[in-house]
């Protein structure tokens, strides 16, 4: 009675005596998801580099982000100075590689707010349906209704110029996306077998919507943070352009975009230029990032 | 045989890349079909059937190639065809009938408009005469209304409408090949025979050849003239029809004739030959707040839900005068009792209610009307919403349909089993639970070292044991078993089947068993309620309801059933 494993039951053969540990086993699938997919590996490098400028950045960066040098003002890019000076002498290099962490840190700080509101209120909204789900959708559609960059500026501009408001600002922007993406996946899963097992299981509501459902859902909600990551920096460093937030001198790539632009003209690209690209390599690199992240999580993929 | 076959296949071995290096899923399969044959190809999941006649018209998906041997349709080297050439060849002379008939049709155009789009494609009408021509075919397959219907969309129709549209699509172009590809699972069994009927008249009308695929040694027997058998990939038996029933060569094929329920077989002979009876175990009824009378009275239970299509909009606009009743009712005023430790069946086709009236008693969904009456008590006036954490939910569990949906993917087995453990058990303590699980996976044959297993890593089977196990786990006095083996091959049902008596035997349950097969209902119940459209159209004990029912509808549900029986 106990050999009901089928003539290709579907459970791979082999799997058993290789199981060591849940780590481990992760680690062995993302390895295999790098080795599938060679686009997957270079985001994953990419990131690698992008997360190690951010930790140690200003330990390891060659001068001072901040100290300016007016002799050797708007040099271009050499052995001492890489990517050039700016207009005060400081080394573009330095201040693009310490900017990194500013950028980060806005960036996984309002993905990690939006998550925790728009995804929450999202599955919330998706799964009990009704009211929930009217409020929560009309509360999105409203924020859908502005122009979302205008919007943000107008957040920062009402709550003051600090890096504490570019985060709730960015997070506000993405509400909606979160909040549709969530909502959608928990209403297909509403009525799932799995759902109703856990009810005759005697869990209640609340245990079933963040025990049940929010683990199934994670996996798209890490494609969807990877997603906006990019377009987290991406709004901030727009902040940052325009004036808002981040203020000089503090070394940011917004901001630097915005010092350099004036000298684009005069010839002197490579002040605009090093920092737009880091700007657009991160961006890219958290698109990138987004289906190999999937590919790792998805229960479905994972054997 | 005919000198030159329609379709032969030779030698054909189908390999699929997959991360874990090449699988082969078709090895060495030979396979000739004659003009005007139709040929059943009988197998489990996972034993190449569907694979072979996707090799067949080469629509294999990207990861999978003919690795080895040749396919000749008509002279034609299918291997070695240009795409060009196959696409003309698939539609025009060979043609498939999948699964889901839902799936398989463009759920945003008018099902007329679908057939039309075929014929055009292969230029088989002229241009005015198209519309004409869809018409004629949808009365071929029997379509009522065919002018009203051709500009139906698919959710308009019920699965057995869909699957003739389906039928139709294939036919359109009168094919020489149609390959049909389990073409009723899923359907209930008189549409079913009216379905298989259809195809196996308008083959021999138009002399074509016919691939039946099917995990339903049954079906395969009723309308095939030939029946090849396959396992895990390889052909292991070919013959004529009756040859194979009568006289089954492979051990596999006699494997697969005894786990088929059928009438006059009991349940202990579904299984292999060589199987260890089930050590006896001592009835032990639950004696839990036990009183003398049955354990479950239903009385007058109603369910009623608005209709469709009478939305505020029509009303607004003046439309659709209300000559239809403003609800509908599911469940239509049922009464039934369970008695301890007794099975009854529910039986009754998709639509009649019976899954509502399994989920009232449940108490996930609250009734309109009517009385439900547990233990004595009235657990009908306790809103289904209250009832999750109440005491009386641990005596009232359920398995459900399909065991992949109803486990939570990102859970284990053992969490799976634990999860009502944690919420409703007494037991307490990491240890505990966990031993309390393995004991539980013991109980239902579940090898203690899958309980750490995620349900994708677990066979059907085992899932369904996982399943069980947690519907168990808080030793009810009452289980819903909802169609619990519909979506396992037929020799893992006959274990599970074996399995849920046993432990029914052993821990004094009862059970309410929901299933559409009065084949599989047979074997379990003592007693069984038909229903047709919300009612009950006959009560009684399994022998009598089955052997001399009294209602026609139950005859009409009984003799729509095919079994291999040609041989009594």
């Amino acid at each position: 009675m106990s050999e009901l494993t089928l003539p290709n039951g579907g459970a791979p053969p082999e799997a058993a005596p290789r199981r060591s540990s849940g780590f481990m086993a992760t680690l062995r699938h993302a390895r295999y998801i790098i080795s599938d997919n060679p686009v997957t590996g270079f985001s994953f490098a990419l990131f690698t580099i992008i997360f190690i400028a951010a930790l140690f950045g200003p330990y390891i960066v060659p001068y001072d982000p901040l100290a300016s040098d007016t002799v050797a003002a708007l040099k271009g890019p050499s052995a001492a100075h890489w990517f050039g000076t700016d207009q005060l002498g400081r080394d573009v290099f330095s201040r693009v590689v310490v900017a990194t962490r500013l950028d980060f840190i806005i960036a996984i700080a309002s993905v990690a707010l939006v998550f925790l509101m728009g995804g929450l209120a999202g599955i919330a909204g998706g799964f009990f349906g009704g009211w929930t789900d009217r409020i929560v959708g009309r509360i999105a559609d409203t924020i859908m209704a502005f122009p979302l960059f205008v919007l943000a500026m107008g957040i920062v501009a009402a709550l003051g110029n600090t890096v504490q408001n570019i985060i709730i600002a960015t997070a506000i922007v993405n509400f909606p996306l979160y909040a549709r993406v969530a909502r959608a996946e928990a209403n297909v899963r509403r009525e799932a077998g799995f759902v109703l097992a856990a009810r005759l299981s005697g869990n209640s509501d609340m245990r079933i919507l963040l025990g049940h459902i929010l683990p199934n859902i994670m996996p798209i909600m890490v494609v969807q943070m990877s997603l906006t990551m990019g377009y987290a920096i991406l709004n901030a460093a727009g902040l940052s352009f325009i004036g808002l937030g981040v203020r000089p001198p503090t070394a940011e790539w917004g901001i630097m975009v915005a010092d350099g632009a004036a000298f684009m003209v005069s010839g002197e690209w490579w002040i605009a230029l090093f920092p737009g690209a880091a700007l657009m390599v991160a961006v890219f690199c958290f698109n990138l990032l987004g289906d190999g992240l999937r590919d790792i999580v998805d229960p479905q993929r994972r054997t | 045989m005919t000198a030159l076959p329609l379709l032969d296949i030779r030698d054909l071995t189908v390999e699929f890349s997959t991360r874990r290096g090449t699988v082969r899923a078709v090895e060495h399969v030979d396979i000739a079909i004659a003009k005007g044959e139709t040929v059943g190809i009988v197998g489990e999941s996972g034993s190449g059937k569907s694979v072979t006649s996707y090799a067949a018209m080469r629509i294999l998906d990207r990861a999978g190639r003919i690795a080895d041997g040749s396919v000749t349709f008509t002279g034609i080297d299918v291997r070695q065809a240009s795409e060009s050439d196959m696409r003309a060849l698939r539609g025009r002379e060979m043609s498939m009938i999948f699964q889901n008939p839902r799936a398989a049709l463009n759920p945003i155009r008018k099902v007329g408009r679908q057939i039309v789009d075929v014929l055009r494609q292969h230029a088989q009408a002229d241009a005015s005469r198209l519309g004409e021509k869809a018409i004629e075919i949808l009365e071929q397959v029997r379509i009522a209304r065919p002018r009203e219907r051709y500009h139906a969309y698919p959710f308009e129709l019920s699965g057995g409408m869909c699957q003739r549209v389906v039928i139709a699509l294939a036919l359109a172009c009168r094919p020489q090949l149609l390959i049909a590809d389990e073409p009723t699972t899923g359907l209930d069994v008189t549409t079913q025979k009216t379905v298989m009927e259809l195809i196996v008249e308008l083959t021999r009308q138009r002399g074509m050849s016919t691939i039946l695929i099917t995990h339903d040694l049954g079906l395969a027997a009723t309308y095939c003239d030939r029946i090849v058998v396959m396992e895990k990939g390889r052909v292991v038996e070919s013959n004529v029809a009756k040859a194979v029933f009568t006289a089954p060569e492979h051990p596999y094929t006699r494997k697969l004739m005894r786990a088929t329920p059928r009438p006059g077989a009991s349940l202990r002979e579904l299984l292999p030959e060589d199987t260890a009876p089930p050590a006896a175990a001592p009835a032990a009824p639950n004696g839990n707040g036990s009183h003398g009378g049955p354990l479950l009275v239903v009385e007058k239970l109603v369910k009623e839900y608005p209709r469709k299509g009478n939305n505020a909009l029509g009303k607004l606009f003046g439309r659709s005068p209300p000559t239809e009743p403003e609800t509908f009712r599911a469940v239509d005023g049922i009464s039934f009792t369970i008695d301890r430790g007794e099975s009854v069946g529910l039986v009754g086709e998709s639509g009649c209610g019976k899954s509502t009236t399994s989920t009232m008693v449940m108490r996930l969904i609250d009734q309109t009307d009517g009385a439900i009456v547990f233990n004595g008590e009235d657990i009908g006036a306790i809103p289904a919403k209250q009832f999750a954490r109440l005491p009386q939910r641990k005596r009232i569990q359920m398995v459900f349909q399909d065991p992949t949906d109803s486990l939570n993917p990102r859970f284990t087995a053992a969490r799976a089993i634990a999860d009502p453990i944690l919420r409703l058990g007494d037991i307490k303590g990491r240890n505990a639970v966990r031993a309390r699980c393995e004991d539980l996976a013991r109980r239902v044959g579940l090898p203690i070292d899958l309980l750490d297993r995620f349900p994708h890593q677990l066979s059907g089977g085992q899932k369904a044991r996982v399943g069980i196990a947690r519907a168990i786990a808080l030793d009810p006095d009452l289980v819903i078993l909802d169609e619990p083996t519909a979506a396992l091959d037929v020799s893992v049902q006959a274990v599970v089947l074996n399995l849920l008596q046993e432990l029914k035997e052993s821990l004094g349950m009862s059970y309410l068993f929901v299933s559409h097969d009065l084949n599989v209902v047979r074997l379990l119940c003592d007693r069984v309620i038909v229903m047709q459209a919300g009612r009950i159209v006959e009560q009684g004990p399994t022998e009598q309801v089955l052997f001399a029912p009294a209602a026609d509808y139950t005859r009409e549900l009984l003799t729509a059933i095919p079994h291999p029986s040609f041989h009594a």
